[in-house]
């Protein structure tokens, strides 16, 4: 019947195109990164890739630091994003009156929407010099710095996906525990929060997600010294990340380089890292309707 | 316990917005908006960045919103649930997990290098396209799939086709749902820095592009450049920049609430 009308039937067909673009478009930024940054692994050796010193104008193209310092940046901010955002999460949807709710769920959602060159700009304005007066540190653009940023941002993802995961659990769950006798902590603890698992699993992987992805707030705050993390004092020293190289090199570099294939190459490594982490994610999550808030978030 | 915890998960944004208002306000004037900078930009106004976020919000509606809501179509009323739906599904999933810079490589490879577009306001919308691409699919679904089926049934039963059942049908009463998902995705992409910084952004261009394939300045690029490349930049002007840019990405969200509580108001089913 459609084809009987020519509107209709090409209307049909665009929509069917625009349904499969998305995996065009994974296929061509995938394609992309691979022909750009391969070619590094011909002009440079694995070793030499994977070497300690990351020096562009003598030609050490070592990602090692780069690596260790997105990995460090990350792990501090999930350290403070993953307790405050559950505990949020778990606040919102277990312990706060409807009122409350209705003020603090609009908030978290600003907290989403503010652009991170902004909170970058922030962390250089109050974090920054407040970390070096308190800490009595020569500088305050370090990892810890990006640390408490990227938290920030992971939070929103976190807190929205948990939430909702703590929601889909049955009410009949919580007044079962109740009637048998549980406070209302030992219901969370005990039943609500464990019924709720994979939900919460997945939010933290989410939000691990966003912050290896984070650019512009840790290339602002991180102090951008690609130094090799030798053991915890890196956390209170400038360190530099793999999106942050990215961002503030490939401006520089001459198209088909060396230095130009190699930032590419450091993009297939993100590239990777966040689908793995977002695979795990999607295994993890056994209901189909956290599809929607892993897309939002 | 909680409580304490999530208003100092909470309270800092509230702080945040307010001290932004109280130092940024100083700086915000007719001027300010409408000027172009001068001094090497340590006065004068913003507007060619103001002017290249609208641009660069605007040509990426042009992209994304029939791209976003025909895929939306597609999986809500035309797709069924198989293998095919579900690599759509992963993809989707994937896109809106691929890190902003790596959009920037990307849009740098094809559209830059590859089809020769040249860093543009061409090259960094079709970028800022797809980086929003999973919002707007995932919203405009979303509000399709609240439609009830009875309506499409009735229409269908009507004699209509599909095509008339959802374009007579589904998309009026979706329309508020949609255009929220629209609003929140151009949200993202006005104020993001790392995917047009190799694709479209101008350090300094101190007049407004003249076509699609100029390179533009832009809100959030105009911050960073500012606050970390430019040495003596006055305070007052950083903090005006951040405002303007704050109320630009929040007025899009204010708007989006209230297009989505009005529709909820108003709803009859």
């Amino acid at each position: 019947m459609e084809t009987r009308r020519p509107l209709e039937f090409f209307i049909t067909w665009f929509i069917r195109l625009t349904g499969y673009s998305s995996i065009l478009f994974v296929v061509l930024i995938l394609v992309f990164l691979v022909s750009e940054g391969l070619p590094a692994l011909t002009e440079i050796s694995v070793g030499e890739l994977l070497s300690t010193r990351w020096y562009p104008i003598e030609a050490y193209y070592g990602i090692l630091p780069l690596v260790l310092g997105s990995l460090v940046v990350t792990i501090g901010a999930m350290l403070i994003a993953v307790p405050f955002g559950i505990g949020t999460a778990v606040y919102l949807s277990e312990v706060a009156r409807p009122v409350v709710r209705e003020i603090l769920k609009p908030l978290v959602e600003i907290l989403a929407g503010l652009p991170s060159v902004m909170l970058g700009f922030l962390g250089i304005q109050l974090i920054s010099p407040f970390l070096r007066e308190f800490l009595l540190l020569p500088t305050g653009l370090t990892a810890f710095a990006g640390s408490l940023l990227l938290g920030g941002i992971a939070i929103p993802t976190i807190v929205s996906i948990a939430e909702d995961a703590l929601n889909n659990v049955p009410q009949s769950y919580r007044q079962g525990a109740l009637a048998l006798g549980a406070t209302r902590w030992q219901t969370i603890w005990g039943v609500t929060f464990p019924a709720a698992r994979s939900g919460i699993i997945t939010a933290v992987m989410l939000g691990l997600g966003r912050s290896i992805g984070e650019t512009m707030t840790v290339m602002m705050v991180t102090g951008n010294a690609p130094v090799m993390p030798t053991s915890l004092k890196v956390l209170f020293m400038p360190i530099r990340t793999m999106t942050a190289t990215i961002a503030s090199e490939m401006g520089e570099v001459a198209t088909g380089s060396e230095h130009y294939h190699v930032l590419f190459f450091i993009g297939i490594v993100l590239f990777l890292l966040t689908l793995i982490v977002n695979i795990t994610a999607s295994m993890v999550s056994r209901q189909k309707r956290t599809h929607r808030e892993r897309v939002l978030s | 316990m909680l409580a304490v915890g999530s208003v100092l998960t909470i309270l800092p944004i509230v702080a945040v917005v307010i001290y932004i208002l109280v130092l940024g306000a100083p700086a915000i004037n007719w001027e300010f908006l409408t000027q172009m900078p001068k001094n090497g930009m340590r006065d004068g106004g913003i507007l060619p960045a103001l002017v290249g976020t609208v641009y660069l919000t605007l040509g990426t509606a042009l992209f994304s919103v029939p791209l976003g809501v025909g895929a939306a179509i597609y999986l809500s009323e035309y797709s069924s649930d198989n293998a095919l739906t579900r690599v759509i599904r992963l993809a989707i999933v994937n896109l809106a997990g691929i890190p902003s810079v790596v959009y920037g490589l990307f849009g740098l490879g094809l559209f830059v290098v590859f089809l020769n577009f040249s860093t543009s306001i061409l090259s960094a919308s079709l970028t800022l396209s797809i980086m929003t691409l999973p919002v707007m699919i995932t919203t405009t679904e979303e509000a399709l799939r609240a439609v009830p089926q009875s309506f499409r049934v009735v229409a269908i039963s009507l004699g209509a086709t599909r095509w008339q059942a959802i374009r007579r049908v589904v998309l009026p009463q979706a329309l508020p749902g949609i255009m929220t998902g629209i609003i929140l995705g151009l949200e993202r992409a006005a104020g993001e820095t790392a995917p047009i910084l190799f694709t479209g952004a101008a350090f300094f261009l101190p007049r407004l592009p003249h076509s699609p394939m100029d390179a533009t300045m832009a809100l959030p690029y105009h911050l960073f450049v500012i606050s970390t490349q430019v040495p003596g930049m006055p305070i007052r002007v950083q903090y005006g920049t951040v405002l303007v840019l704050l109320s630009f990405v929040m007025g899009m969200n204010i708007i989006a609430t209230v297009i989505r509580s009005r529709a909820r108001a108003r709803r009859v089913w």
